[in-house]
């Protein structure tokens, strides 16, 4: 676990500063990458500028493909390049990439043990009022069940580099989720994602928040203000929801009141259901699951959809405060 | 130890002769695959049997260049069986090939065998794919055909389909991106049996015209028939059949073929061979009981 006092004040300055698209340190990330390997190729579904794979295109032609409107096809066309020696970067809207494909993703990929990585961009509600059909709530608790599969949500764009290096590294099939809301820089510098490994972003031995992706700084402002309210909240990074990092909660369930899950995806099967389940088996604790639940999003724009669903940090400090009340 | 020498299915020589052969290897995987059915109780008989001609072609025919010792070799030719129920027939192929011992045949979906009922490339050298969902094999061999490219590497993809598995989409889409790409290194056979679980393919979503639609989708296209090993190694001999274009070879076969009582029968596509049923078809095939 990354962990230290330093570390902590770090991430809070750094997360109130300003704001990134994940996708720029993707895009970037998988250029530096190509450059050094030749292995490394970008198979796209005629999302080249919603990836933001325009320059990789330029810089890279032989190593980009892009299928067309047609994810079966592009995932299978990943698990035939892997087959061929490749290490195919698949890329395109998760609702899309992940929903449309999932058989592909069972067997060509996950089943099948290909070495292919399934960068699912612009997920969660980002697409805001675009609607329901854009969005992608799902796809942590789809990809989640499945053999074989790694599933990382980065939080900012540090971690999205990381854990883009480590996806291109790791030989077998991941699924990054890679966000377009803007999001403060949460991580450390020269922080290097690890998976099954939880960040801890700030100490505290109350109450536990454990968030993922967008959630991450979200979460962080609701421990800044819980502390004024003389409540020590720790903060996990949960970036690798599978792996998940079972000690670090078992840890949090032992050395705090209580914990609360926070993700921008359903409450059910997500990170919140992950942490669900192991409690239940491993032994439990006072538990709440932020998240979307059981129903399709209004329409709004991403931050409207956040706050309609209480993914804020009020939300988030509210919810840490009812399962230490409910401890006393 | 490339494939196409003496032990592929002693094919060696040439004209009638080495015809005789791979006939006779041919009927060796039917009756081999009807008996691993009748082993495991399950399998799909009628579609090892139309697609046998097409396998001892290209693995006992020298075809398929692949070496039994290095199966993952890099620069190998990939064969991808997309018709994966069809298992049974694949595992006979690779087995006389000297991929894994023939013994291990008559493990055919045991508890634990490495041979389970839809082919696993992580446990049988060989395999290529995890097939078995209809629709996976061609994306897949377009991804093979385009990791070439970007290689430099000369090797060719092979994907053996069904004729109804052809109502997945999921074929178009990769039809389409193989020719706009000019994969013409990828060869696709589609086992034309005419046959799908439930019915005649033309009586439940009609393929026809079957050639015209790969002909549109920019493929070059014969028709021929699929049980006449001659004309089968001619046409591998011939590919790509169009320079800057993929191939398609629509091998017209019977589903059954060779064994008079489950010729065209659609309820042979699993059907299961009793004992008796075997002994008949051994003796109709002309080959001996593998075991």
């Amino acid at each position: 676990m990354v962990s230290s006092s330093g570390v902590a004040s770090q991430s809070e300055e750094r997360a109130s500063k300003r704001l990134f698209d994940c996708r720029d340190a993707f895009a970037q990330t998988l250029m530096e990458i190509a450059a050094e390997d030749k292995r490394v190729c970008a198979v796209v579904n005629d999302s080249v500028s919603s990836t933001k794979l325009k320059e990789f295109k330029t810089r890279f032609p032989e190593r980009f493909v892009n299928v067309g409107i047609a994810e079966q096809n592009m995932i299978g066309v990943g698990a035939g390049l892997a087959n061929g020696g490749m290490v195919p970067f698949v890329c395109g809207a998760s609702c899309f990439l992940t929903a449309r494909a999932m058989e592909q993703i069972k067997v060509d990929l996950a089943y099948s043990r290909s070495n292919v990585k399934l960068c699912g961009m612009s997920s969660g509600m980002a697409y805001g009022p675009l609607g329901p059909t854009h969005h992608s709530i799902e796809d942590v608790a789809w990809t989640r069940v499945i053999p074989n599969l790694q599933v990382i949500v980065p939080a900012d764009p540090e971690e999205t580099a990381s854990a883009i290096r480590y996806a291109a590294g790791y030989d077998g099939p991941v699924f990054v989720r890679v966000s377009r809301m803007p999001v403060p820089e949460v991580m450390p510098e020269g922080y290097g994602f690890s998976a099954g490994r939880a960040a801890v972003l700030r100490e505290g031995n109350d109450v536990t928040l454990l968030a993922s992706g967008v959630m991450v700084s979200r979460a962080l402002a609701a421990a800044a203000s819980l502390a004024q309210r003389g409540v020590e909240a720790r903060v996990l990074n949960m970036s690798s929801i599978k792996p998940l990092d079972e000690e670090a909660v078992m840890r949090a369930a032992r050395e705090t009141r209580g914990l609360v899950t926070v993700e921008e995806g359903l409450r059910a099967g997500g990170l919140g259901g992950a942490v669900a389940e192991m409690l239940a088996v491993r032994g439990g604790a006072r538990l709440r699951i932020l998240g979307i639940p059981d129903a399709f999003a209004p329409t709004g724009t991403a931050e409207f959809l956040l706050e309609h669903f209480g993914l804020t940090a009020r939300g988030i400090e509210d919810a840490a405060l009812e399962v230490i009340r409910e401890s006393c | 130890m490339e494939i196409s020498g003496a032990r592929a299915g002693q094919a060696g020589g040439g004209g009638p002769e080495r015809g005789a052969r791979l006939k006779h290897l041919a009927n060796r995987i039917r009756l081999t695959a009807m008996a691993m059915t009748h082993h495991a109780q399950l399998g799909h008989t009628g579609g090892d049997l139309s697609s046998a001609d097409v396998l001892a072609v290209l693995f006992g025919g020298g075809v398929l260049r692949v070496r039994a010792e290095e199966p993952w070799f890099a620069q190998r030719d990939r064969f991808i069986l997309s018709k994966g129920h069809c298992a049974a027939a694949l595992y006979a192929t690779l087995a006389f090939h000297g991929f894994f011992p023939e013994e291990r045949l008559r493990t055919f979906m045991d508890p634990m065998s490495p041979l389970n009922g839809h082919p696993d490339r992580n446990k049988v050298p060989g395999v290529e794919a995890n097939t078995g969902p209809l629709g996976h094999g061609l994306p897949i061999a377009v991804g093979c055909a385009l990791a070439a490219r970007m290689r430099g590497e000369a090797w060719r993809t092979f994907v053996l389909t069904g004729d109804g598995e052809l109502q997945e989409g999921s074929n178009w889409e990769a039809a389409m991106s193989a020719s706009h790409y000019e994969l013409d290194q990828l060869v696709v056979i589609v086992d034309r049996n005419r046959i799908q679980q439930g019915d005649w393919t033309e009586k439940t979503i009609r393929l026809d015209p079957l050639a015209e639609k790969w002909r549109a989708f920019g493929f070059a296209v014969e028709e021929i028939d699929g049980h006449d090993t001659s004309a089968l190694e001619a046409i591998f001999a011939r590919v790509p059949l169009v320079t800057g274009k993929p191939t398609c070879i629509v091998a017209n076969t019977i589903k059954g073929k060779g064994v008079s009582f489950a010729e065209n029968q659609p309820q042979w596509h699993h059907g299961v061979p009793t004992a008796e049923e075997l002994k008949q078809a051994a003796v109709e095939l002309g080959v001996e009981m593998p075991w």
